[in-house]
């Protein structure tokens, strides 16, 4: 008798095991997904079913631009931070363990630092009285102060500079499990080391840069902290107009904008699912 | 010299990652009442200008609070969320995982303004709770993440072995599965502290003039404010988030330790 009551209790929570999810599942549908749902039916359903929120969007050029130059500003980032993380997430790889995870501190200490206090920290490098300034006046290099601040130039150092932890984490994560017997086959069978390179490290990198640039992609499209301070008059991305939309109380029309941004989000979000799963870049980087 | 080509790019590429780092905590320490660099003394006195300031420290009282609540909220939400994941066997667990974990990737602007619109109609704007609430959506899947990855190495005959020995299966977790764990669930919950603790994007929405978090007390004067003051606490919070996901992170290590140095049972 007892035998078969532990087996039962054993197996029992296999299927009650979902009671355990429900909890987390009914909190984040009232408190996350409903106020999101809310949102979009906002977009089209006020005052009365319309469509003219989306019309304004689309017929506008300025909006048009908005969003021509999120999408660009978001290309040029994600392409800026593979050129710059795939040297160093090589480098890491190919160095022992000891050695990549004391430098790896240089990439996880940004990693783990606000994206507030990294773009006031650039604020204070690239301003008119800013280090950068001070230093090339102290070196005679230029005699004006230049506008660094505010400008597209600024919006870039400080766009890759947040996001390129996000680049590098996967990247070297998958570098670091590639085998290293393949390539020193390749090696003993002759191949030069730039063909080894391109030949065997650069295809089994892919699935890493893959990774890479759809998260740095999707994250710089929705970004508002540092185009809000430190970008220029004309760099006006999608996330910073829906804010000041709220502000000035359009709030179907900031809705509407917000409806066009979370689309072009889940359609990267679905296909990164599908590639690697966001838990391996948020979870982690001991591979 | 090809060979010193490699080290120099990602050399020069990890002194761009550090540099801001770098350049925001002497500032911090600086004698001088505007940003020059080197700074031409040591003082502490924007440190103190932080310490004693009713403002700056309130709204540190206020993110400290939040910051806790949203980790008893968001641990005790996360964990047994965690649990079904991995060991439950249902139809559309990848579209739960996806969802649950979706906050990580959707931009905290619509997030934000979402979350503002309904709080605007129930009229808690301002309200802490407001941003506990809001801010545990944020920080729940961290929790999800860190329990899952220790429950994912875990092997699952030890509870069945406890519970032929005679204990109940809420005994085996609690005595044989929790201990294995628990560094995930640690790691877990430091990782929803600092979610909340450094969050601005929810808190510019929802704070209005009677919840002003620290990030939000810093968006309100980073314009203008000249002096170093937020420089020292920028400094504060580099300092403390480091510890506290190297913590973290330490905790994960051990906990991949204890599962593999654990004795495997016996192969049938």
């Amino acid at each position: 008798m007892t035998v078969s009551v532990h087996a039962f209790s054993i197996r029992r929570p296999r299927r009650g095991i979902f009671a355990l999810l429900l909890p987390l599942i009914a909190y984040l549908g009232v408190f996350y997904a409903y106020p999101i749902a809310a949102m979009m039916f906002r977009s089209a359903g006020e005052p009365y079913w319309t469509i003219q929120h989306f019309a304004k969007l689309f017929r506008e050029g300025i909006y048009l631009h908005v969003m021509w130059m999120t999408a660009e500003v978001a290309a040029v980032v994600t392409i800026a931070a593979l050129v710059l993380g795939y040297p160093v997430a090589y480098l890491l790889a190919r160095l022992d363990r000891a050695k990549s995870n004391l430098l790896l501190i240089l990439v996880l200490v940004p990693f783990w630092t606000s994206v507030l206090v990294r773009t006031y920290a650039w604020m204070v490098l690239l301003g008119r009285q800013g280090v950068v300034n001070q230093f090339l006046l102290a070196i005679g290099a230029i005699h004006q102060p230049l506008r660094l601040l505010n400008t597209t130039f600024a919006l870039y150092i400080a766009m890759v500079h947040v996001l390129l932890p996000f680049m590098i984490l996967p990247l070297y994560g998958v570098m670091r499990g590639l085998d290293d017997d393949l390539l020193r086959a390749a090696q003993s069978l002759g191949a030069a080391p730039v063909a080894v390179f391109r030949q065997v490290w650069l295809p089994l990198s892919l699935p890493g840069v893959f990774a890479g640039c759809l998260l740095v992609f999707i994250l710089a499209l929705g970004f508002f902290i540092t185009p809000a301070l430190v970008g220029g008059p004309r760099d006006l991305m999608i996330a910073v107009l829906i804010q000041q939309q709220v502000d000035l109380f359009n709030w179907p029309f900031a809705s509407a904008l917000a409806v066009v941004l979370l689309t072009a989000a889940l359609i990267v979000f679905a296909v990164f699912e599908r590639s690697m799963g966001v838990a391996r870049i948020f979870g982690g980087v001991s591979t | 010299m090809r060979r010193m080509a490699l080290p120099l790019i990602a050399g020069l590429v990890l002194f761009y990652l550090i540099l801001p780092i770098l350049i925001i905590v002497p500032l911090s320490f600086s004698s001088a009442s505007y940003l020059s660099f080197p700074p031409p003394g040591f003082s502490l006195r924007w440190y103190r200008n932080f310490f004693t300031r009713a403002d700056w420290l309130s709204s540190a009282w206020l993110s400290l609070w939040v910051g806790l609540a949203v980790t008893v909220l968001a641990t005790t939400l996360g964990t047994p969320a965690a649990v079904a994941l991995v060991r439950g066997r249902f139809g559309g667990k990848g579209l739960i995982n996806a969802f649950i974990l979706s906050p990580l990737i959707v931009p905290g602007i619509i997030v934000a303004i979402g979350i503002y619109f309904f709080y605007a109609r129930l009229g808690v704007v301002g309200n802490p709770l407001a941003l506990v609430l809001a801010h545990t959506c944020l920080a729940v899947p961290f929790v999800v993440i860190n329990v899952s990855a220790t429950l994912y190495g875990f092997d699952e005959r030890m509870e069945s072995a406890a519970v032929s020995l005679g204990a109940s299966p809420l005994s085996a977790f609690r005595q044989v599965t929790l201990p294995l764990i628990r560094p995930g669930v640690l790691a877990g919950a430091l990782f929803a502290f600092v979610t909340s603790f450094d969050e601005l994007i929810v808190a510019l929405f929802v704070s209005g003039t009677t919840a002003v978090t620290l990030p939000r007390r810093m968006w309100d004067g980073i314009r203008f404010e000249i002096d170093p003051t937020i420089a020292a606490v920028s400094t504060i919070l580099v300092a403390l988030t480091g510890a506290l996901l190297l913590s973290a992170e330490l905790l994960r290590r051990r906990s991949e330790q204890l599962r593999t140095a654990s004795p495997p049972l016996a192969q049938s």
